[in-house]
């Protein structure tokens, strides 16, 4: 089997004639002298379940950086939907439709469960400040809407029993995919998920894989997702890259990639290497 | 369980709500005229009124946003001063009281920009040391300008006197409660949302896509404002302004009411105004160990209940009743089952 050719564009052939949602070129970036990520490149379909793997410190989450605008690339440029985000910030690029989720997760823990949906629904509502304060119509109407499409999500994931407890004291699984409801309450075009099985068992990880393939056949959204598990990555990404010390290395369906050499030797070391 | 939980509807918590606050009034406002109340305890009641609104707006920038401003005295001060010198001025009828009133919260308001947008983009510490400053240099300027613009209006450290007293037990009151609804009605609505949002998480709220500088100046103005209607409360209320009370001590004062009565609480910000001023008359009568007891009460507050009084709890009138009908309901359903 011929490798892929790691700088372009690979996307599942359903999405092949369409626009793809986002489109990394050339994308880097350099923290002093120490380049985190290089030559980067990258095509996602519409309704793409992407992954990006590598090994620790590879660079993964620094790509989630780059494409919210947490940090500012020194090379390169990303496409969403055709449209160049460079003029963005981190809101501007949600408004423009990409959503994540973090690594560490970052709840906010105080607020109820359903109150953090409802921020994540903050844009959906436009009435202003002073029809809040005198409760005229306009707010009643959009806060019975908001919560009602709240609680919606929240059923989605099987949580909308927990509406009214505080965030915080969550179990971690719950926690995990409220923040998946939170992001997907900002109304994505495309889902960036950090890790989202981190602390799962594999029941609860399996459960997962199920709703993120749910999420993306119910919102007709694409999904990109870090994450460690290789079960849960060979088993729902149609598209998968791999990253090692800040490039890519391989590119391709999971089949491709889990067969490829070089994938084996990034995580694995070279036959002969001299353990330590 | 949750199915056959009776609520109460909209319409009749406010009226509930309302006609409690006016009887409130008129039975407090009938104690004061018949003497009951007397005439140096009436200036107590005000005065609490007073730091309630105080209290309630700089938890507003504490308690929901997250923040450390040390300068609300300062707010207050421009509040007070610009309030005064227009009704003392104009003249105090019907119409420049609530008008005086408005400007002052404006004026204070428009600082609260200021400062604010600056002052916002740091955290913490930086943000308690910029705000301090700025209350310190509005009590320095008060204190050595004695006219503005060749217009001989503050008087300096000379205090600025003869301000119509217009302050009265209902004017504070009503101010108190819109005051309270204001800042309630808009911490319950996406604005609020917002505002606490930042104070959790700010990486996250941007994540979420909520604008954080704009909704951090946004409470820190309104913060802002408030402070600045309680000042021109107090303007009418003594009659004279003098710098030197809004220093640095006052903006402690009302931050430890906010802390005592627990960050994020308006309820507990209520209540704390309401004992940390009334204490200190109540107390007169062991003059000498007035301070020792009111020091040693916060001591022993924040080592049993560090998250203040009432913690981040709100009480809700309309909750309370919620629970009781249907904890009374619930035990009605059970004796009926218990009958067949």
């Amino acid at each position: 089997m011929a490798r892929r050719d790691i700088r372009a564009p690979f996307i599942p052939e359903r999405d092949k004639d369409k626009t793809p949602i986002l489109e990394c070129v050339d994308l880097g970036i350099d923290f002093g002298g120490l380049t985190a990520v290089d030559d980067f490149n990258m095509t996602i379909g519409r309704t793409e379940i992407a992954g990006l793997i590598g090994p620790n410190g590879a660079g993964k989450t620094t790509v989630f950086n780059l494409l919210t605008r947490v940090y500012k690339p020194s090379r390169g440029k990303i496409l969403l939907e055709g449209r160049d985000i460079e003029s963005m910030n981190t809101i501007q690029v949600n408004k423009a439709g990409i959503a994540r989720t973090f690594q560490n997760i970052r709840l906010f823990n105080e607020l109820t469960v359903l109150e953090n949906v409802l921020i994540g629904l903050h844009n959906e509502m436009n009435y202003n400040l002073l029809s809040a304060v005198l409760r005229m119509p306009h707010f009643w109407k959009d806060e019975k809407i908001a919560k009602n499409r709240a609680l919606e999500l929240l059923s989605l994931f099987g949580m909308e029993d927990l509406a009214g407890q505080k965030a915080g004291s969550l179990p971690y699984g719950a926690q995990r995919r409220l923040e998946i409801v939170r992001a997907l309450a900002t109304n994505p075009s495309l889902l960036l998920l950090d890790e989202p099985a981190a602390g799962m068992n594999p029941s609860e990880t399996s459960e997962l894989m199920e709703n993120i393939r749910k999420v993306r056949d119910t919102f007709k959204i694409a999904i990109l997702l870090i994450e460690h598990d290789m079960n849960l990555v060979m088993g729902i990404c149609e598209g998968i890259v791999v990253l090692n010390y800040g490039k890519i290395i391989a590119k391709g369906t999971p089949e491709e990639v889990r067969n490829d050499p070089v994938v084996i030797e990034a995580y694995l070391g070279k036959k002969g290497d001299v353990p330590c | 369980m949750k199915k056959n939980y009776k609520k109460i509807p909209m319409p009749v918590r406010y009226a509930i709500n309302f006609v409690l606050l006016l009887a409130f009034l008129l039975i407090v406002n009938a104690l004061i005229e018949n003497k009951v109340i007397s005439r140096s305890n009436s200036i107590v009641v005000v005065s609490i009124g007073i730091n309630i609104i105080l209290a309630v707006s700089l938890n507003l920038a504490t308690g929901y946003l997250g923040q450390l401003p040390l300068g609300h005295a300062g707010f207050m001060a421009v509040g007070a001063y610009s309030s005064a010198i227009l009704v003392k001025n104009i003249g105090a009828t019907w119409l420049t009281i609530p008008l005086g009133m408005v400007f002052g919260g404006l004026v204070a308001a428009i600082f609260g920009l200021i400062i604010g947008i600056p002052a916002l983009r740091l955290k913490g510490d930086y943000l308690a040391i910029i705000t301090l400053g700025f209350g310190e240099i509005i009590r320095v300027v008060l204190l050595n300008i004695d006219s503005v613009l060749g217009f001989k209006l503050t008087y300096g450290a000379a205090s600025l006197k003869n301000i119509p007293k217009t302050t009265n037990f209902i004017n504070t009151y009503i101010v108190v409660i819109i005051t309270c609804f204001v800042i309630h009605t808009m911490m319950k609505s996406r604005h609020g949302r917002a505002i606490l949002s930042i104070r959790e998480n700010e990486i996250a709220a941007e994540s979420c896509g909520i604008k954080t500088t704009y909704y951090k100046t946004l409470g820190f103005v309104v913060s802002a404002f408030f402070a600045g209607v309680a000042g021109s409360l107090l303007a009418g209320n003594l009659g004279l302004l003098n710098p030197q009370s809004f220093g640095f001590m006052k903006s402690i004062e009302i931050l430890v009411m906010v802390v005592l009565g627990g960050m994020g609480s308006m309820a507990g910000s209520v209540i704390s105004a309401t004992v940390l001023t009334a204490l200190p008359e109540v107390l007169r009568a062991f003059d000498t160990y007035r301070m020792v007891v009111y020091s040693l009460l916060l001591i022993i507050v924040m080592i049993f209940k560090p998250s203040g009084l009432m913690g981040k709890y709100d009480f809700s009138l309309s909750h309370l009743l919620e629970k009781l009908l249907n904890f009374k309901s619930s035990r009605g359903k059970k004796s009926e089952e218990r009958g067949s």
